[in-house]
């Protein structure tokens, strides 16, 4: 608990809270203090706890991979490379596995998707209370470290994924065939609107549900964290009912927990694999 | 929890790091995984070859080795031959220097023989001649009975 004075709904309202910077209501800009702030400032307006994360876990997943590739030796790898060479080829195996048409770009990609996801989901393993109450300390008011369970992360990277499809449909089927794609199927060109209705539909669904997805694991990943953690939370002495919550968070955080490991690790890995399906379904002509 | 412009700044981030990955982390380690793969198959091939190399190697030697023992057991026979060869020309040498020297020892032996028969002629003729004398009671001229004498000393 950050602070004996909450209720369980302030407690809970607070941790759902990005830290947003934006313009404030009197007209400067600066940092939303309290939620009502935060939903004032509009769309522009940055959670700097999501963007200041996500940067630090990608560049320091980026870093560990580039001093790897920097010094990579054909010879006898040492303990990181032989890391990042495992994480490589396992990457390129499950690409090569789903993807069937010829695109450097793709491999990478998924690299970066997966660990980057993979870091971001890992946050939520760190006990819920200590950095928001570390940064509550130092003035500031908000801080959700887990990047995925904001929204905005997800969709960012998902539209990323949603241009590339779009790039890669245009550039292989020809802006022609792409429409063609869109409206001459399944019913034919007197079919069109229902078809493009369907296949809109379709499209659109792509990246809604590769952010969806990881953002509602997450975020209710978290959840449960939360409430988890009121159970502690409602601690008054040392009564039977007081200890017997206090030992049931304790269970039950390390349960969930574990089991956490594994959502952390498959929707980072869902999150890839769909990439590069959508990818790949992007590269063909389909019938 | 509400959509603003960190969706934009998500996707920004996400293709630098796109980019960063593929250009810089994905490209040489993958390029090193290639380079690790072909050298292991060249170390197999190599190894293969090598024993390929073996093999030629101990038949040549094995060869080498046949040719050998056939030279050193040629060189001992025909140093045998030799050797024989040796023995029976020294034998014949032998022969005919030990047949030589008896011969000369027999000539100077018959050389011997004659000289003391020679003498023994010449003191036998003294000796008749002393005879003779006595018998006859008076000198007998050697120089009249030369002739006779030598007759005499021809017949001992």
């Amino acid at each position: 608990m950050s602070s004996e004075a909450h209720t369980s709904a302030e407690y809970i309202k607070h941790h759902l809270q990005n830290l947003t910077y934006g313009q404030l209501p009197d007209g400067s800009w600066g940092v939303a203090h309290t939620v009502e702030e935060a939903k004032e400032m509009g769309f522009w307006a940055l959670n700097l706890d999501t963007f200041i994360m996500s940067l630090l876990l990608g560049g320091i997943i980026m870093l560990v991979f580039r001093s790897v590739a920097k010094s990579v030796v054909t010879g006898t790898p040492g303990g990181l490379q032989n890391f990042c060479e495992w994480a490589v080829e396992f990457i390129d195996s499950s690409v090569r596995g789903s993807f069937s048409s010829k695109n450097d770009m793709v491999a990478p990609l998924a690299l970066t998707i997966f660990f980057w996801v993979f870091s971001m989901n890992l946050m939520d393993l760190l006990p819920i209370d200590y950095i928001p109450l570390l940064m509550t300390s130092l003035g500031v008011p908000f801080f959700k470290v887990v990047p995925s369970t904001d929204p905005n992360a997800t969709f960012g990277m998902a539209i990323g994924v949603f241009l590339l499809v779009l790039y890669y449909s245009v550039k292989m089927k020809g802006l022609g065939g792409f429409v063609g794609e869109l409206t001459l199927q399944p019913f034919g060109k007197w079919g069109m609107p229902v078809n493009l209705l369907l296949e809109g539909v379709n499209l659109i669904a792509k990246p809604i549900s590769l952010a969806l997805r990881l953002f509602g694991n997450m975020y209710a990943g978290e959840m449960i964290f939360i409430l988890i953690a009121l159970m502690g939370g409602a601690w008054a002495g040392f009564s039977l009912g007081g200890v017997t919550l206090y030992g049931s968070q304790v269970l039950l955080s390390l349960g969930w927990a574990i089991f956490h490991i594994l959502i952390v690790t498959l929707q980072a890995f869902i999150f890839m694999t769909l990439t590069v399906v959508y990818l790949d379904m992007a590269h063909q002509e389909h019938h | 929890m509400n959509i603003n412009a960190t969706l934009l700044a998500q996707t920004i981030m996400f293709a630098l790091f796109v980019w960063f990955c593929m250009k810089f982390v994905w490209t040489p380690i993958i390029a090193a995984l290639e380079e690790r793969k072909k050298q292991i198959a060249d170390g197999l091939a190599d190894a293969e070859r090598a024993k390929h190399d073996l093999d030629l190697a101990s038949k040549r030697s094995a060869e080498i080795l046949r040719e050998a023992k056939e030279k050193a057991g040629e060189i001992v026979a025909n140093g045998d031959k030799r050797a024989s060869e040796i023995v029976e020309e020294a034998k014949v040498q032998a022969k005919v220097e030990g047949d030589r020297i008896i011969a000369g020892a027999k000539a100077e032996i018959d050389q011997e023989v004659f000289r003391a028969k020679e003498q023994l002629r010449t003191q036998v003729s003294a000796i008749a001649l002393a005879g003779a004398g006595k018998i006859l009671g008076r000198e007998i001229d050697a120089k009249a009975h030369n002739d006779l004498l030598d007759k005499l000393v021809a017949e001992i």
